[in-house]
């Protein structure tokens, strides 16, 4: 049993420590990860922060974060390991002037300096403590999700040439997917499972002020209602927690203090990356006016 | 809000939580046990191995802190967002009794239901109760709130055990007391005027948004509390049976509510990008297509003339033509709506994809889609420009299929595939079935989805079974399950 953490609570204080605020749920499932020893598949819109709880992890229990970033071709070669065959290659050409036997030549060449571990091997040979990180998981074909789920069981890999390689800790796992496709039921029953949602109003406000400091906390908390606002209109992308921090840098950087129609209008295509989701916004936000009427107040 | 509270709750049972147990686990395996047999009987994929982990994982969590419990059983057994909603009504009729965090002199009220439920016991007076509420909601008192919650429940329901009623029944007697709007309005009126004067749209939007928020919040509160009470009153099994509803990909297009409608809309998004994903994934590896002959000899020669590597030419896939025709009349239109949607998110799987509806004219929407950037708001040109009406605006599929071969007869192709949606309730007009022949014959394939039970066809005016000779296929097609079958078919088709 993996003892990274002591409570519920403790997730909560320690990722906080690294200015990642989780909330009950967040923290709970990252518990019971460290507990049970199993790996969470992440969900959830993009931009709130899945691939970041990852790194909060790490930070959080002095862990080295290993990511595998997913990709659709993805194969073993690149998620496992592969043997160096250039440089093996270049070893028997060295090797012709000694005329030294086979079995000897094989033997070398087929050992660790000519094995090229790739982000999965290297987790699972890990001596100090690692986070591994499968970013998108729902990226890769149904063949390297076989692989995936046969080294997440049992977290040992067999190498012919070097035999089973076993993993020395369990490190925490986590699988991020933003569901461009329905992962296979295997892989979801070996995972816990965790959605992670736009925060609430009380936890956007939090999450502006640990990361823009400066701002105060009228500015953030009027920063969290508008986009609060925002994403409850039909739009074609909502607004992610990173486009409300660089909202509120932006604010800031322009010198504000409060927020009203007119600059709420001038600054959306900050939150907003269609067109039509800016013109929508303006409209139900500020009554069409904003910009194009000319400010009835100072 | 509630970190530092649920805090504080882990942080006391910390550890000591394995030793206090010994006594509960039976309960508690008991309680999971029914738990996981309902969350089955409601369709959510439960499998062993997830049920022991479910197992495991509780006790790894205090028990008497319901928050931490819901995360636990939430991440080992739901592995769907969109089952998420079914679970916590199950979880809240099963461990929501349970809850340390209910107020503890409620427990006396759930047996003197019927005694109580005429207020008299109780010193407020409605306005009071009201003045309260408002003071509770602007201060967002939780614990005041819950409990001014289950006195309206007991002053306003009029709960009677062992009485067949649902719990809508007594959420709507509580809530029309409550008068949940009037309260909404005071309660944005409260909160606008803490800001400064000369509060702009912002500042009243604000108001209004929050106000709502926490309206919702009391309403889930009073229905929690009413749900909590039934469950006393009538066991807990018998309850979650009456509250299951259907999962969102079972949920039936004729018969949907506003709410379950809402959920379908929601839910048919991730599902059509899932769904065009994983085709488009699989036709690129199906097959590799045919030897190329040259290709192979021209590659031996650098292997001195031996064949040593097969080349294939790349395959050239093969993308159906569609042309939709759906009936949009009352009584089938949301089922037309979220097919034509689902046919249009995937239009990248087809080389091209025509649509039209009718009632009893018909007209070609293709134009819609092709414009507009959002489905929705293509969806809704459909419901409002699309010019559907030729005599009286009852359903002939007779004419519409007349006028369809009529114009388009000469479009359609032997790479068509043609899908007809509609129940083939013709109000007994002719049904002209062998128009419909005449199509097939020029089509590749035609298909008819029918959003009706398969019971129901051939009664009253549907005629189904007129057309059925001249169909490659007719399916039932009731919900998002099926009509996602349905898709993936075709495609492979």
């Amino acid at each position: 049993m993996a003892d990274r953490f002591a409570s519920v609570a403790d997730v909560q204080a320690r990722l906080r420590a690294v200015d990642y605020l989780a909330d009950a749920e967040i923290a709970s499932v990252v518990y019971l990860a460290d507990r049970l020893e199993k790996p969470v598949l992440v969900e959830g819109p993009a931009g709130v922060g899945k691939t970041e709880l990852a790194k909060a992890i790490a930070a959080a229990t002095g862990s080295r974060l290993i990511r595998l970033q997913c990709y659709e071709g993805l194969d073993e070669a690149k998620a496992l390991y592969e043997w160096n065959y250039k440089k093996q290659l270049l070893r028997i050409q060295a090797d012709r002037e000694h005329e030294t036997d086979w079995a000897t030549v094989e033997a070398d060449i087929f050992s660790e300096p000519f094995l090229l571990t790739r982000p999965l091997l290297e987790a699972i040979r890990a001596e100090d403590p690692v986070v591994l990180l499968i970013d998108e998981v729902d990226r890769v074909e149904i063949e390297t999700e076989a692989l995936l789920l046969e080294v997440l069981s049992d977290f040992q890999v067999s190498i012919p040439e070097l035999g089973t390689i076993r993993g020395r800790q369990r490190p925490v796992v986590l699988l991020t997917s933003n569901n461009t496709r329905e992962l296979s039921e295997a892989l979801k029953r070996r995972c816990l499972y965790l959605h992670i949602d736009y925060p609430d109003l009380e936890r956007e406000k939090e999450i502006v002020r640990v990361r823009v400091p400066e701002i105060d906390a009228a500015l953030a908390e009027q920063v969290a209602r508008v986009v609060r606002s925002i994403r409850q209109l039909d739009l074609k992308k909502a607004p992610s927690i990173s486009e409300t921090i660089d909202w509120a840098r932006t604010l800031l950087y322009l010198g504000h203090v409060a927020i009203d129609d007119e600059l709420v209008a001038d600054t959306l295509h900050v939150l907003l990356k269609y067109q039509s989701d800016i013109a929508k916004a303006k409209k139900e936000l500020t009554g069409g006016r904003g910009s194009t009427l000319p400010p009835s107040r100072g | 809000m509630a970190h530092g509270g649920r805090g504080h709750a882990v942080g006391s049972g910390d550890r000591s939580h394995t030793e206090i147990t010994p006594g509960t686990p039976g309960v508690m395996l008991d309680a999971l046990a029914g738990f996981v047999h309902e969350l089955r009987a409601a369709g959510l994929p439960v499998s062993m191995t997830e049920n022991l982990d479910a197992m495991r994982a509780v006790q790894e969590v205090p028990w008497e802190d319901r928050d931490a419990m819901r995360a636990a059983l939430a991440t080992t057994l739901v592995k769907h967002h969109r089952h998420r909603r079914a679970f916590d009504v199950a979880f809240d009729v099963y461990f929501g009794l349970r809850a340390p965090d209910a107020a503890p002199d409620t427990g006396a009220e759930v047996g003197g239901g019927p005694a109580a439920a005429g207020g008299g016991g109780d010193p407020l007076s409605d306005a009071e109760l009201a003045e309260l509420l408002l003071a509770a909601l602007r201060a967002m008192d939780r614990d005041a709130l819950r409990d001014l919650a289950a006195r309206a429940v007991t002053r306003y329901a009029g709960m009677e055990p062992g009485r067949p009623v649902g719990g809508t029944y007594y959420l709507y007697r509580t809530l029309r007391h409550l008068d949940l709007d009037a309260l909404a309005a005071a309660l944005t009126a409260r909160l606008a005027e803490g800001a400064q004067a000369g509060a702009d749209d912002l500042e009243s939007r604000f108001a209004r948004e929050e106000a709502a928020d926490r309206i919702a919040q009391l309403r889930r509160l009073v229905e929690a509390e009413i749900r909590r009470r039934l469950v006393a009153d009538r066991g807990v099994a018998a309850m979650a049976r009456t509250l299951r509803a259907p999962l969102p990909e079972d949920v039936d297009f004729m018969h949907a509510t506003r709410e379950e409608m809402q959920a379908l809309q929601r839910a048919i998004e991730p599902l059509t990008r899932a769904l065009a994903a994983r085709l488009a994934q699989r036709r690129r590896r199906r097959h590799r297509g045919h030897l190329d002959f040259r290709a192979t000899v021209r590659h031996s020669l650098s292997y001195g003339g031996v064949p040593a590597e097969p080349k294939f030419r790349r395959p050239r896939p093969h993308r159906p033509e569609i042309m939709v025709v759906a009936d949009v009349s009352g009584s089938v239109a949301s089922f037309a709506r979220f097919t034509l949607q689902l046919v249009y998110a995937m239009a990248g799987q087809f080389s091209k994809v025509r649509s039209w509806v009718f009632i009893d004219g018909i007209d070609e929407v293709t134009r819609f889609f092709t414009e507009a950037d959002d489905l929705a708001d293509a969806v809704h040109r459909v419901n409002t420009e699309a010019d559907v009406v030729w005599v009286d605006g009852h359903s002939d599929y007779g004419h519409a299929f007349e006028v369809f071969a009529e114009r388009h007869l000469g479009e359609v192709t032997p790479r068509t595939s043609l899908i007809v949606l509609g129940d083939a309730r013709n109000n007994y007009h002719a049904s002209k079935a062998e128009v419909l022949g005449a199509l097939r014959r020029k089509a590749r394939r035609l298909y008819w989805l029918n959003p009706e039970p398969r019971g129901y066809w051939d009664t009253g005016d549907s005629i189904i079974s007129e057309y059925l000779p001249h169909c490659d296929g007719v399916y039932e097609c009731r919900n998002l399950r099926q009509l996602e079958r349905f898709v993936t078919a075709v495609v492979e088709a």
